[in-house]
């Protein structure tokens, strides 16, 4: 047999108006394609293209902001395509996160509803969904809003037919197969298991941001009382997450 | 030090520059104001940097009164009647407002948002290089939140000027360019009825989003895709309903984006009001780089336009 070796697909290069671009790898949540995603993004960092603004990784694509009076979009797109072929030789030491959250109750609406709808025990549903090392696939929508992805399947619920109007700030919640951190207060159509002390985001804070994308988070269950005592912490501006490595 | 107190603002006003830069990929949309042009022609007239920060004021009444000393000032934007005191205060133009003097600004009649410039340095801490109000993050100078009755701004060194004048820039007539994308594919013949009705913005819009009234759009695949990034002008359709993405938009979104405002018309959408009819036209995105330099060499120069009035 033939042994080609591995050619991962090209990706479309889709025009998002004239002051940005999306390289796209995929259109699923699928782990590769996030990682390449990564990749791209450590490569502009190590080769800076003249007239790229920021840009935003995401699940499956690369949006890259750019300033059309210095980079037309055909030059960008092969520039792009050229650094693509790059190896991803960047040193990117990925953190992880140990982030304390209060399950069930007051604190996680939906705890009960979620067990009930597996068929196991609220302790079940916490013991799944703090075990894993989820990644943070992508920061988006709000900030320090936190996507993470390696949800565990056994726990994996369809989002809620009707969205909440309000849910509170440090809200730790799943959707489908997804599972989030979320920082400010803010709607939601996913299921809310517990919250977070942590502040993912605050202006009055150095740093400001905590997680970055493709960071990694493992939650730790904590009770009430040290919720309340890490709040009042993290309210003074401590961080309040350990970062384990 | 001069200062402008808020008599009456309406919830669409706030301090807002060109936006902040750098961190929509940590969720931190970029803000700032919604029409570029009349934001850099007010700054323009009071010679400041065009990208500088002034108040936006939304389409409602609105009062405000110099209080500590007089402020020179200029009004550009949306079409409204405005006074000083009893005096008319034609937009476009450099006024004295004096100690203890109120600026009334009637609703729009024409356009949605006002922008006011003021000489002198105003007050506050730029977060991320931008003083621009985005009240969700919680971030914006001197008020992270809309400005309200009793806030009060105050600007150093708030220097006289000439009595200066501009033509005011005019926007171009016609239908509202987009580049089709990034999910054009998603929309069959949908694309069509886009391209082909009357669109209306629902009065239910804010600085996140303007709603479309028309026809409802149907999409080939789903309605839900994985989120991925968006733009200022990013047009998302989530159930049927176009919904254009303005500056405090969330920077990730999960519903397919049949389309872009190109950036040269997004200043003048902003400015569309509730019940005006308008149309979509495609066009390639080097056509729209094209129009990008136009507008920016527009902007620039606005600071020669400037005359002295007799």
């Amino acid at each position: 047999m033939n042994n080609q070796p591995y050619k991962p697909s090209t990706p479309r290069v889709l025009a998002c108006g004239d002051t940005a671009l999306a390289v796209e790898f995929g259109t699923t949540v699928e782990a590769e394609s996030n990682r390449r995603v990564f990749a791209l993004d450590r490569v502009l960092i190590t080769s800076p293209v003249e007239g790229i603004i920021e840009t935003v990784p995401t699940y499956r694509s690369l949006l890259i902001h750019y300033d059309p009076l210095k980079l037309g979009f055909s030059e960008l797109s092969d520039r792009l395509l050229v650094l693509l072929d790059r190896p991803d030789t960047a040193d990117h030491p990925s953190r992880h996160w140990r982030v304390p959250v209060a399950y069930g109750g007051a604190f996680g609406l939906d705890l009960d509803d979620v067990a009930r709808a597996h068929n196991m025990s609220p302790a079940d549903v916490i013991r799944h969904h703090s075990a894993p090392r989820y990644e943070v696939a992508m920061i988006g929508f709000t900030p320090g809003f936190s996507y993470l992805r390696g949800l565990d399947p056994a726990i994996a619920t369809p989002r809620r037919p009707q969205p909440r109007i309000s849910t509170p700030a440090g809200t730790i919640s799943i959707g489908g197969l997804q599972a989030a951190l979320q920082c400010l207060a803010g709607p939601s159509g996913w299921h809310l298991l517990g919250r977070t002390p942590v502040r993912t985001f605050d202006p009055q804070r150095d740093p400001v941001f905590l997680i970055e994308p493709g960071d990694t988070v493992t939650f730790e269950r904590i009770d009430a009382a040290q919720f309340e005592r890490l709040d009042r912490l993290a309210e003074c501006g401590e961080t309040v997450a350990e970062l384990i490595s | 030090m001069s200062a402008l107190e808020v008599v009456t603002a309406g919830p669409l006003t706030s301090v807002q520059d060109v936006g902040r830069f750098g961190a929509q990929r940590y969720g931190l949309t970029p803000s700032g104001a919604m029409d570029r042009l009349s934001l850099a022609a007010a700054n323009a007239l009071v010679g400041h940097p065009l990208p500088a920060p002034v108040i936006e004021i939304g389409p409602t009444k609105t009062v405000l009164v110099a209080r500590d000393g007089q402020l020179c000032i200029a009004l550009t934007g949306a079409l409204r009647f405005a006074r000083i005191g009893d005096n008319p205060c034609p937009l476009y133009r450099t006024f004295i407002l004096r100690n203890d003097e109120t600026l009334t600004l009637d609703a729009a009649r024409k356009g949605m948002f006002s922008y006011l410039a003021v000489t002198g340095n105003l007050k506050g801490e730029a977060m991320f290089g931008s003083f621009s109000v985005n009240a969700r993050a919680g971030l914006g100078s001197p008020y992270p939140r809309p400005l309200q009755s009793g806030d009060r701004l105050t600007y150093e060194n708030a220097a006289s000027l000439p009595d200066h004048t501009m033509p005011p820039p005019v926007f171009r007539d016609g239908a509202i360019r987009v580049v089709p994308g990034p999910q054009y594919d998603e929309f069959d013949e949908s694309t069509e009825l886009f391209f082909n009705s009357p669109w209306q913005i629902s009065p239910a819009s804010d600085r996140m989003g303007y709603r479309l009234e028309g026809p409802s759009l149907t999409h080939a695949g789903r309605f839900n895709i994985v989120s991925d990034g968006t733009v200022d002008g990013s047009i998302q359709v989530a159930g049927g309903q176009p919904i254009v993405l303005m500056k405090d938009r969330g920077t990730t979104g999960g519903y397919p984006k049949i389309a872009t405002i190109i950036s040269a018309d997004l200043g003048r959408f902003a400015q569309t009001s509730p019940r005006h009819t308008f149309r979509f036209a495609a066009i390639d995105v080097n056509t729209a780089q094209q129009e990008a330099r136009a507008f920016q060499a527009l902007l620039q120069s606005l600071p020669d336009r400037i005359r002295n009035s007799v």
